[in-house]
């Protein structure tokens, strides 16, 4: 997907002006949808198997 | 005009038992400050029990009679070690970490700069995975999120605080910022799956926050949250300074939006000290903030006073107008890097949001759950999107969806690890952190306590007979100030008796 690279504009001693971040690549769709799909199938094997058990047990207090 | 200011910020996180809902989100914030400060040891973070000097901020005073008094009857309430809500520690960084509000919180030291603050932030994220690293080791499994909300009606702050001089007119700091604050989410939102503050209208959103925004200005932080907070506790000379203190933000994960958080901001308040914030007034700001933040196309328009309407984009534009028209010929490298990396942004919000896919908070999280909506037919009702939403914001990189991808290089960063690992032990060197961290660091077992604006030593440990130091001014009390002062010191009684000299 769009975006893989690092958005570090280097700020070496001495040097004046930091790299402006790079825009993104343009992608064809297809590509895109196939590097989305291997991130998720990567999150699918992280995410809480029970969805529903797991979003109901998130309760938290209020604060500020 | 530059981003540099002393500015900081103070993140409440979630917190949970798996399996134990129900647990009691007090103990296991109690558990997670103490964990951390068993786990790193004295050197790098004051003991709970002692920590936290409560006294308020007044002139230096004879330091033992009243003073002595004062910390001996803090003491006595203190002992109660049993008691999680009272955890508190300081850490070698000069951050503190302590419970509030059934969240354990960590508010970095004072800093100077957006890089800064980015970097002493994810410190913090550190310091949490170390306590539940410790608790883990103990047998206990206990979850961070670094997130803003529940989604079932609780809300809870990534807070940021700015000093700016005390002249200038709260009404104009109010009126610069309300309109920047509803619009800068499209750069900083953090994402959220369900619309209203039960989530009870399916859909995804721009902010975490802001549909537990009901005010424009308010004291409140707790319920009423206002857009513009007017709590005033400077922890400074008051006649001097003010402590802006932000209630609207989200938290991120991701460095750039944090950059830009801050980086923005304390750009916008040059503009405001230097009476040049541009004139705009939203006919409904609580409203604005909402209807930008449930168009993720970001085409929805808010209307003003005067009858225009405008993009949360025109909104930004016309501050980074202003920003450029007075920031100068000269302008310092954070200045120039924050600008660089938000005109890139807002160039490409402006052509396709989706470009901001790996830099942008939002935009990253909405891209995976677009993908999961279309890989497995999702509504946006669904569980699953919900879950995502929620461990998008575990702070622990083996589960952690954002964490994961900062590691993998798929949301961008600014700071390195070494960086933030350094930033865990630590101060920052430009403002009173350092002698506040350093302190803890060098001085194990005789720092009784410390708060923003003091440190309270007990040169000899267990005769209760102790000494303030108070910390008006942020910037004095850095490592300029007072480096060389300790290093040359052995002991407390040493540092005092150099202290007490210069004073006179």
């Amino acid at each position: 997907m769009a975006g893989q690279e690092q958005k570090r504009p280097q700020r070496r001693e001495g040097e004046d002006t930091p790299t402006p971040p790079e825009a993104a690549p343009q992608q064809q769709d297809a590509a895109r949808t196939a590097e989305v799909d291997d991130l998720l199938d990567e999150i699918d094997g992280v995410l809480e198997a029970n969805a529903e058990e797991f979003v109901h047990g998130f309760v938290q207090k209020g604060g500020q | 005009m530059s981003v540099r200011r002393v500015m900081g910020t103070e993140t409440e996180y979630g917190v949970t038992r798996p399996g134990d809902p129900r647990a009691s989100a007090v103990h296991l914030s109690g558990l997670v400050v103490r964990a951390y400060a068993s786990g790193a040891g004295p050197e790098r973070a004051l003991q709970t029990g002692s920590g936290w000097d409560y006294a308020d901020e007044t002139p230096l005073r004879d330091a033992r009679g009243y003073e002595m008094a004062r910390a001996l009857a803090d003491l006595s309430q203190l002992t109660d070690l049993d008691d999680p809500a009272t955890a508190n520690s300081v850490l070698s960084n000069g951050a503190r970490l302590y419970v509030d509000h059934a969240h354990p919180e960590y508010s970095t030291p004072e800093v100077l700069t957006p890089r800064e603050a980015v970097t002493w932030d994810r410190a913090g994220e550190e310091v949490m995975l170390q306590a539940v690293a410790t608790l883990a080791a103990g047998g206990d499994e206990v979850r961070l999120y670094k997130n803003n909300v529940d989604g079932k009606g609780a809300s809870y702050g990534s807070h940021e605080n700015y000093l700016v001089p005390r002249p200038v007119p709260f009404l104009a700091i109010a009126a610069g910022l309300l309109p920047f604050f509803a619009a800068r989410q499209v750069v900083c939102g953090a994402g959220r799956v369900g619309l209203g503050q039960y989530s009870e209208v399916p859909g995804f959103q721009v902010s975490q926050r802001a549909d537990y925004i009901e005010a424009e200005i308010g004291l409140e932080t707790t319920l009423k949250r206002p857009i513009v907070n007017t709590r005033d506790e400077p922890h400074a000379t008051g006649e001097k300074y003010r402590r802006l203190h932000v209630i609207v933000g989200d938290a991120n994960l991701g460095d750039v939006p944090n950059l830009l958080k801050v980086g923005f901001t304390s750009l916008v308040l040059g503009l405001i000290e230097s009476g040049r914030a541009p004139a705009l007034e939203l006919a409904d700001g609580v409203r604005a903030i909402r209807d930008i933040s449930h168009d993720p196309t970001l085409r929805h328009t808010v209307e003003l006073v005067d009858g225009r309407r405008m993009t949360a984009l025109d909104i930004l534009a016309v501050y980074r107008e202003a920003i450029e028209d007075h920031v100068g010929t000269e302008v310092d490298p954070d200045t120039r890097e924050v600008l660089a990396h938000w005109d890139a942004v807002t160039d490409d919000l402006a052509s396709d949001p989706m470009r901001c896919v790996g830099t942008l908070d939002w935009v990253t999280k909405l891209a995976v759950l677009e993908g999961y909506r279309r890989r497995d037919s999702l509504e946006w009702g669904d569980h699953r999107l919900t879950a995502v939403d929620i461990q998008w914001s575990d702070i622990d990189p083996a589960r952690g969806l954002a964490a994961r991808m900062r590691a993998s290089g798929r949301l961008a960063t600014v700071v390195t690890p070494e960086e933030v690992a350094s930033a865990v032990l630590q101060p920052p060197e430009g403002t009173r952190a350092w002698f506040r961290g350093q302190c803890v660091r060098r001085f194990v077992g005789q720092v009784r306590a410390a708060s923003w604006d003091s440190v309270v030593f007990e040169p000899a440990a267990g005769t209760r007979e102790l000494r303030r130091v108070q910390l008006p001014e942020p910037e004095k009390g850095s490592r300029d100030d007072i480096g060389a002062l300790l290093d040359s010191v052995d002991d407390v009684d040493a540092l005092l008796a150099h202290l007490v000299s210069r004073e006179g």
